[in-house]
């Protein structure tokens, strides 16, 4: 086939440049560290939800041989947490624990089973409290408070926000529509347990190894508690065994291990048992969720309401973040004239929830297309085509100002549509046999940093060897998108190098510069324009030694396959290697920078700071499943994705995520969930925790949409979590065309979809669901002006 | 604790080893053999991410114990490759990005390995039976099923060209 774009790198499908030692066993994870003297920590966890401690005893752990420290909340009493408005986490909690895992002591012994030993030695007296264990309790008890910095009660945030005048909204409205969804919660469960290594020298310097998405927040964390100053700490981030959002807060674990190194003078290892990873946890928050869609007769809405209750669990982690995300991109799909939302998040005695893999978005986003699919199934309007006719215009403001630069979202909805066949299949299918549908976006990068400065969210360096060797240096971590890949990519094509020439060294707070860390799907985007600028410098130099060499304009210049040549005569060339020699040579050694930072957002309303990114992606998806009427179990057949991610850097990776995502998002849609009693945990483990093995795992047919955005490296958009939000309202709506039944609350399991049919049999309601939200008041909303183009005027007149 | 002098066939090499009688094939691979690059996801048998061969079987390294595999040949993904050679399982997974994390891949590959030595053709609803002990986070499995079809194709190849070669 004729390569039709002007790339010799970008847009191939290449192997990894970690592949090679990922396949061979070879790659260090943080747990395969083992440093001479090392020690081994375990950390005591609370057995009870909610409780004071009345008094700790650790005398007799510290008697035991081989114990060489034993540490408690008093030595690490700063408290911490990865976000500036909820600094509410304890390494060791002091004065009381709130959920059961909640860490309250640690050991530093010779091996793992004396460390443990010396834990069961460990006497603390605890004064149970009363648990609460779900949104209804937290809002009930108010008095029975979790934590004492929040406002009022169990709530830990409460927002609302209004874009115009909903209510006129709803009264140009033809029909309107309320529906109640519950998204149960989730856990990442990556492969790898959380694992930290701390060394402290006695320089007074230390180094901590760590499974971390965010070393650079970890770096931030550890300076704060340990009161050092951050030069003389070093945090390593190891390739990240699966993360998805897991391993994106600083952790009790890392802290606990910096402190025990200090205090013995040797290494200190601590790896969380699954068990442990259970209560580290910062998964999906479980959202109950009300929506409120005016429309007129061809489905053009005109205005929406979205409420939502996050039951957070125990701290705060990424939760008022979180909170805001439950609303801010309902509006970048499809055309939202007036838009309100509210937004609560409350305290729980359970392991905190946090990001996980699409970040807050994907349950309102699971029942704002089921809630879509059952408005055109009221109009009798066709799914596809309601949702087709009112997408979101290019280069547009949405109604609570996220600035929409590319959207090929028309392009991804007719390619799933037609390669499914869906339009034979909708409402055809024999009894038992459906098709859903579903659109979803996603950002390409939060448009903020974590904490307010005004610093580059991405810095790049690269070095040139003599040789010809090209070294570049990132703080970004590689979780298996294939992050350092991008950038060995990215610099190869603009040096007209092999990705094998480049030699990448990532997440090293001591060498590598500042990247805000594998979070919001950003990584692409921000080093990829970091490196893109910091390798067009070095091309320059080799350009102009190059164009004197050659006596040819260095306009004329080309860079490719190791060699720089004239376009108009590519006999005249020199090696890259000859370019390097010659320009270090006229300028001395080479090197050069880059750095990144998002545009500015248009919103300047409190609470515009989430939402807003670089550009937005677009996903579309048909699902196909197989309904049991006497089981109630739900089969995926196969999903149709089409992904619209700008510029493909590399298909193989960008295939990968979309499968990945489509995964995650099956399992959060049919089987996976967090369930307690009493507040414990009652799964967890991987066997009982289940999720998707090679046989529940159906076909998936992927396809890329290109259209290079303006602002990504070669036009790249994200593609790591966007494509999980649409499948489970596809699988959702599938099953209503299967068995025509509406289940409202994910997961869907076997035992709802009986209920529902069961129901359905008896003459009611043919639904499986939450049929209320708790009666608690939101603040006054702070009411946004709204873009120009949302102006009732001009409204009015677009929607004739 | 007691100790127990031991011998272990790892990858074609015999160590001694003196260990404690409880310790894991898991642990001492691992801790005593410095071979890290069998992993570990949960330690209870349960989601195949430590998975080793024992005489050409996969034996999840977690539940074993070290002392009751003495004398048997043990293989680990330190032992895949052909000296600088990645085997066609390693070669095929890294082609077809199936390692994304590549925390579980490991265990996945000798899995693999076994089913491709005493299947060499296997269909996809095989392949998917003899994955399914092996969790995998992020790939959604696919690209892992498509890497063991294209090495089990080239190993046939193989096969066949060697046998052709002898005649």
């Amino acid at each position: 086939m004729a390569d039709k774009t002007p790339f010799s790198i970008v847009g191939k499908p290449l192997p990894k440049v970690d592949a090679w030692a990922k396949c061979a066993g070879e790659t260090i994870y943080a747990d395969d560290l083992n440093l001479p003297r090392m020690l081994y920590g375990k950390l005591l966890r609370s057995p009870h939800p909610h409780a004071i401690i009345k008094r700790m005893d650790t005398r007799r752990a510290r008697a035991l041989p081989g114990v060489h420290a034993v540490i408690t909340g008093e030595d690490l009493p700063i408290k911490f947490g990865i976000l500036p408005v909820s600094q509410d986490e304890e390494a060791l909690a002091r004065e009381k624990v709130r959920y059961i895992g909640d860490p309250v002591a640690a050991v530093a012994a010779v091996d793992e089973e004396t460390a443990e030993e010396a834990l069961k030695l460990i006497d603390v007296e605890y004064e149970p409290l009363p648990a609460i264990t779900s949104i209804d309790e937290a809002l009930a008890q108010s008095e029975n408070r979790i934590h004492e910095y929040n406002k009022v009660g169990n709530i830990q945030k409460a927002v609302a926000l209004e874009f115009g005048d909903v209510e006129e909204g709803f009264a140009e409205a033809d029909y309107i529509r309320e529906d109640i969804f519950f998204y149960q919660g989730s856990t990442h469960l990556p492969m790898e347990q959380h694992a930290a290594v701390a060394a402290y020298g006695p320089d007074g310097k230390l180094t901590l190894w760590s499974s971390t998405q965010t070393p650079h927040y970890v770096h931030r964390a550890l300076a704060k508690v340990l009161e050092m100053p951050p030069s003389h700490i070093r945090v390593i981030a190891t390739p990240v065994g699966g993360g998805f959002g897991g391993k994106s807060d600083p952790f009790s674990h890392e802290i606990v291990a910096a402190k025990l190194s200090m205090l013995t003078g040797r290494p200190v290892k601590i790896t969380l048992t699954r068990e442990e990873v259970f209560y580290a946890h910062r998964g999906r928050h479980p959202v109950l969720m009300w929506v409120k869609t005016g429309v007129k007769r061809d489905g053009a809405i005109t205005a929406m309401h979205f409420k939502t209750f996050l039951d957070g669990g125990a701290y705060g982690s990424y939760g008022v973040a979180s909170t805001y995300y439950t609303g801010a991109l309902q509006t970048v799909t499809y055309k939202i004239p007036r838009y309100k939302f509210e937004g609560m998040r409350v305290f729980t005695n359970k392991p905190p929830c946090g990001p996980k893999r699409g970040h807050g978005t994907p349950q309102p986003r699971y029942a704002l297309e089921v809630h879509l699919d059952k408005i055109a199934e009221d109009l009798g309007l066709d799914p596809v085509d309601m949702r087709r006719r009112h997408l979101v215009d290019e280069n547009s403001l949405t109604v609570n100002w996220l600035r929409i630069t590319t959207c090929s979202l028309k392009a991804c909805i007719d390619k799933v549509i037609e390669a499914s066949g869906f339009r034979q299949k909708f409402r055809r299918l024999p009894f038992g046999k459906g098709v859903g549908f579903a659109c979803s976006s996603y950002l390409s990068g939060a448009g903020l940093p974590i904490y307010w400065n005004h610093m580059p969210h991405s810095g790049v360096q690269i070095k040139i060897d003599r040789g010809g060797g090209v070294a570049v240096f990132c703080g970004s971590i590689d979780i298996g998108q294939g992050s350092d890949s991008i950038l060995a990519y990215v610099v190869a094509e603009i040096l007209g190098i092999r990705p094998e020439d480049i030699r990448v060294v990532t997440a090293d707070t001591d060498l590598t510069p500042v990247d805000l860390g594998s979070y919001s799907s950003r990584v692409t985007v921000m080093t990829g324009n970091a490196a893109m600028e910091a390798a067009e410098k070095l091309k320059d130099l080799l350009l102009t030694v190059a164009g004197e060499k050659l006596e040819v304009p260095k306009n004329r210049l080309v860079a490719v396959d190791r060699r720089i040549f004239d376009a108009e005569d590519p006999e005249r060339s020199i090696s890259f290697v000859e370019a390097v020699q010659l320009a270090e040579a006229r300028f001395g050694t080479l090197g050069s920078v880059g750095s990144y930072k998002p545009p500015e957002s248009p919103g300047k309303y409190k609470g515009s700071g989430v939402g807003p990114s670089p550009s937005y992606s677009y996903t579309a998806c048909v699902a196909q499943v197989d309904v049991d009427p006497e089981t109630g179990l739900v089969t995926v057949e196969k999903i149709w994705i089409a992904h619209d991610i700008g510029r493909s850097i590399n298909p193989l990776l960008v295939e990968g995520q979309v499968e990945g995502s489509v995964y995650m998002g099956l399992g959060e849609a049919l089987m996976e969930e967090q369930v307690f009693r009493k507040g414990l945990h009652k799964i967890p483990s991987m066997l009982e925790y289940k999720s998707p093995t090679t046989l529940e795992m159906c076909d998936v047919e992927t396809f890329i949409i290109e259209k290079p955005d303006p602002h990504g490296p070669f036009g790249a958009k994200e593609v790591g979590q966007g494509p999980l939000l649409p499948v489970p309202p596809a699988v959702a709506n599938a099953v209503y065309d299967a068995v025509g039944v509406r289940i409202d609350e994910v997961p869907i399991t076997p035992e709802k979809v009986l209920k529902a049919l069961e129901a359905k049999a008896r003459g009611e309601d043919g639904r499986y669901g939450p049929s209320r939200i708790p009666d608690v008041a939101f603040p006054a909303p702070t009411t946004v002006d709204v873009p120009p183009e949302w102006q009732p005027a001009i409204v009015a007149e677009g929607t004739s | 604790m007691d100790k127990q002098l031991i011998t272990l066939r790892v990858n074609g090499e015999v160590h001694e080893l003196a260990i404690p009688v409880h310790k894991t094939l898991l642990e001492v691979l691992r801790e005593d053999l410095h071979l890290t690059g069998t992993k570990h996801g949960c330690e209870l048998g349960e989601c195949g991410t430590c998975t080793v061969l024992v005489d050409g079987q996969p034996v999840l390294s977690c539940l074993a114990l070290a002392v009751e595999w003495q004398h048997r040949d043990i293989v680990t993904v330190e032992g895949l490759a052909d000296g600088p050679r990645p085997h066609p399982l390693q070669q095929a997974f890294a082609e077809l990005g199936a390692a994304q994390c590549g925390y579980c891949i490991p265990g996945t590959l000798l899995t693999a390995k076994a089913l491709l030595d005493h299947n060499p053709r296997p269909t996809r609803q095989e392949i998917k039976e003899a994955l399914s002990g092996n969790l995998c986070r992020c790939t959604g499995y696919i690209k892992i099923i498509e890497a063991v079809e294209r090495a089990a194709q080239r190993m046939a190849a193989q096969t066949a060209f060697a046998e052709s070669a002898a005649r």
